[in-house]
């Protein structure tokens, strides 16, 4: 397992992970905006935008880049986060140059206008899609409540009326805010040959103006309570609970990994001992979510309507005993076996490696090997652990309840 | 791409599969037991089900709790379920804790406790997972797709019904297992790095003296009504439509495969092409070759919003009924290089090849490897395709539609 790192002179930095012997390789724009990056009247323009870049390009309609694409056998996909828009492609090592020199065309999007407006109706399609999908918007709304008017309040998706109301030129403007080649990384994991890949990089992509980007980092100002949305066709009651977590630099995020996998992983933690053991949850558990400057402990928590109050309540006690009494060293042991038995067996995949390698650079400009992510998760010890449920308490949280309940008794 | 691969029929009925792959440092097992939701009794809905969730609560000389701390000691990541034909536990894990939780393993299968205390939480566990399925739309309207597609058993859902797990009874819980956790049928299989002689010898010590034989199943035929529909309050209206086709087993399958990978699977497939890219009218269309036991079918599916609906339904039709046009060339060689590559990339993951040499064997009985198979996709052309397709047009349709509207069956599939 080889890193190489290499920046072209307009600024777009090229990283891989080497490993000669894996069947596949696995490449990606990493580029470093998304919600966050974005005004309530664009609300959604980040994740739009990440179609359109499947649209096609001066030299390829959209039907030659999707065409292409499978034509050399590729995985192919891209997301949208808070922070980043990713566009990837795992694909066999023969085919490298080809994956690179097509990725990189797709970078510098035509942003057509009837590409545009048809793009639009899918977009749209996609909100309703996760309209009638639990947990309803409950993420969504718990962050906007939580973050209020600080950027990570904005919903990736948008709504359909901010993207019905959005105009190509404004896409336009957004893309020539945020797209340059100063903001993107081009990572690539597995059977990488990395003097080819930086070639083909320079000749695609040598020629991208470099422009500066800059990414607003208020400070958030979070909030706390409760509501609750009746929605009468949802059978289940969803609540999303958020707290303050570690942000993507702080050190004790290994720390909040493990206390949230020992309280509140989705089996063998305290919350599924208490809750789903017992049938009393269909689901609960926490997650971990790092941002630039801030970072979130989020709960999730899915049940009958009637027993949502028994439920939070059965939760409120698991943190309360957790923060008063702390965790025990044979949890932190358990808890360490699993994180990094999962880490060891994803180092087998490429594609997996790509996300972790990608977001680690984007988050911290640095990069670990398994080896040390797993060091690092066994050096952290339990007075750690304990320091993260003082520092950053689950029971001072925003609660958001989507379903059927029209209150809940707390 | 040439794979070694392993079996070894043990007397009772087990079958043992194992394919080394020693570049990994990792490996995955998969236990299938012939203990699915066509087992269950008819007013017991979702007990093999119910029994597998209390098989993982207390086994051999271990607790619930302890169970599952000791896989996680060991950094097992497990899981258990039932589908239509089995119950399957699966692991995946560092190469050297193998022996551990096949160990731990032959315990739940073998030795579970099924204790009375346990039981109340264990049916709390099951009506909830009957309910985590309530508010899944695409979930649903599949799944009634398929009860009017199959003959009962073979279109049961495995997490049954509330009222039927009500009923369930500890004893039932016992008698089930009694029955049918047993060797004839079963299918222990293994990837990643192995040994297979030690493997072999330690599969042997656990199970070659488990005992017992496997029942006939009795079935009835699904309702005859080529169209039903669902109301439903609900943003967009989801479709489902499936054809009969040729099942795993079948020695055309690879030919209707081929002709549903040009329909659907890339980027650049037709429903994909069609009815998202040309018109805009979704954001999720598939279509894929389903098997259950020795049937098979086409099934697909497309959700759209209400007002859109009927037009989603229209082109999803058009495009499964102009299949038998034919493919042509382009459209062969990209859905060849796609399998090509999900073959090889198959070779990065345990899991991945300890479900399919698994699957291989319960509807083959012998494995594919995987140079078998690519010799099977380069034999695949335009021809033979399009020549299966004119001797199997599409036929015995069924469509289901959940949202606020119903909607009209287009014409030439009623």
């Amino acid at each position: 397992m080889e890193f190489r790192r290499q920046t072209l002179d307009n600024g777009l930095e090229v990283i891989a992970e080497i490993s000669p012997k894996a069947y596949s390789t696995a490449l990606g724009f990493f580029v470093n905006t998304g919600s966050r990056d974005e005004t309530a009247e664009i609300s959604g323009v980040s994740h739009f935008l990440e179609h359109m870049v499947f649209k096609g390009t001066p030299t390829r309609s959209a039907e030659d880049v999707n065409r292409e694409l499978d034509e050399i056998g590729s995985q192919s996909n891209a997301f949208t986060s808070e922070e980043h828009t990713v566009f990837y492609a795992r694909v066999l090592p023969e085919h490298q140059s080809r994956a690179t020199d097509l990725l990189s065309d797709i970078m510098r999007p035509s942003l057509r206008d009837e590409d545009f407006e048809m793009e639009k109706q899918v977009i749209i399609e996609e909100i309703a899609k996760y309209e009638d999908q639990p947990p309803f918007g409950a993420f969504e709304k718990c962050m906007a409540a939580h973050f209020g008017d600080h950027p990570l309040g904005r919903s990736v998706l948008g709504t359909a009326e901010t993207v019905g109301a959005l105009t190509s030129q404004q896409m336009r403007a957004y893309f020539e805010q945020r797209y340059s080649p100063g903001n993107i990384v081009l990572v690539a994991s597995g059977n990488v040959e990395f003097e080819q890949l930086v070639s083909d990089a320079e000749r695609n992509c040598g020629s991208w103006t470099p422009f500066k980007v800059t990414r607003e980092l208020p400070r958030a100002a979070e909030h706390s309570g409760l509501q609750v949305i009746q929605k009468d066709a949802a059978a289940q009651e969803y609540v999303v609970q958020v707290a303050n977590g570690p942000a993507a630099a702080d050190d004790d995020r290994h720390a909040a990994r493990l206390m949230a996998t020992i309280v509140g992983d989705d089996t063998g933690s305290r919350l599924f001992w208490e809750l789903i053991d017992t049938g009393c949850a269909e689901f609960a558990s926490i997650s971990p979510y790092e941002f630039q400057g801030t970072g979130i402990l989020m709960t999730y928590l899915a049940c009958m309507p009637d027993d949502t109050p028994s439920c939070l309540k059965q939760i409120r006690d698991v943190y309360e005993q957790a923060q008063k009494s702390g965790l025990t060293e044979d949890e932190l042991l358990r808890a360490k076996s699993k994180i990094c038995s999962d880490l060891v067996r994803h180092n087998e995949s490429p594609a997996r490696r790509l996300f972790s390698v990608g977001n680690n650079w984007l988050q911290r400009q640095s990069y670990r090997t398994v080896r040390e992510s797993v060091d690092n998760y066994q050096g952290v010890t339990l007075d750690e652990v304990n320091a993260v449920l003082a520092k950053y308490p689950l029971t001072t949280s925003t609660i958001v309840a989507v379903g059927p309940a029209p209150h809940i008794a707390t | 791409m040439a794979n070694q691969v392993y079996s070894q029929q043990f007397e009772n009925g087990l079958t043992l599969l194992a394919e080394p792959m020693d570049w990994l440092e990792s490996v995955a097992f998969t236990l299938l037991i012939p203990s699915g939701a066509d087992r269950d009794p008819k007013q017991l809905a979702g007990l093999s089900n119910f029994v597998c969730e209390m098989a993982q609560r207390g086994c051999g000389s271990r607790s619930s709790r302890q169970f599952i701390e000791d896989l996680e000691l060991l950094g097992v990541d497990s899981s258990g379920s039932v589908s239509n034909g089995f119950t399957s536990y699966g692991g995946s894990m560092p190469a050297e804790k193998l022996r551990d939780a096949l160990t731990i393993y032959a315990d739940v299968a073998r030795r579970p406790h099924l204790n009375d205390d346990q039981f109340d939480d264990a049916q709390q566990v099951c009506i909830q997972e009957v309910r985590s399925h309530d508010d899944d739309l695409a979930h649903q309207v599949m799944t009634e797709l398929r009860r009017h597609r199959y003959a009962d058993p073979y279109s049961r859902v495995s997490y049954g019904n509330i009222e039927a797990i009500q009923q369930i009874k500890i004893d039932h819980v016992r008698e089930h297992f009694g029955t049918f956790y047993q060797p004839q049928g079963a299918i222990l299989s293994v990837a990643g790095k192995i040994d297979w002689q030690s493997l072999c010898d330690h599969v042997g010590q656990l199970f070659s003296d488990w005992t017992g034989s496997d029942q006939p199943i009795e079935e009835t035929p699904a309702p005859a009504a080529p169209y039903f529909h669902i109301d439903h309050d609900s943003s967009q209206t989801h479709l489902a439509v499936s054809y009969q086709s040729v099942p795993y087993s079948h020695d055309d399958y690879f030919q209707s495969h081929g002709a549903v990978g040009v329909l659907s699977g890339g980027m650049s497939s037709r429903l994909f092409t069609e009815i998202r890219e040309k018109r805009g009218l979704c954001y999720s269309v598939y279509a894929s070759c389903e098997t259950v036991r020795t049937r098979g079918a086409i099934v697909s599916y497309a959700g759209t919003t209400t007002e859109r609906a009927q037009e989603t339904l229209d082109v999803l039709v058009h495009e499964l009924l102009r299949l038998q046009e034919g493919v042509r060339e382009q459209e062969l060689q990209r859905l060849k290089a796609r399998i090509k590559s999900q073959l090889i990339m198959a070779q990065e993951s345990s899991s991945a090849r300890s479900s399919q040499i698994a699957w291989d064997w319960y509807h083959l009985n012998r494995i594919r490897a995987l140079d078998e198979l690519s010799a099977i996709i380069d034999a695949l052309t335009c021809q033979t395709i399009n020549q299966y397709l004119v001797d199997n047009p599409p036929r015995d349709f069924r469509v289901v539609t959940l949202g606020a509207k119903q909607l009209e069956i287009p014409r030439g599939i009623s």
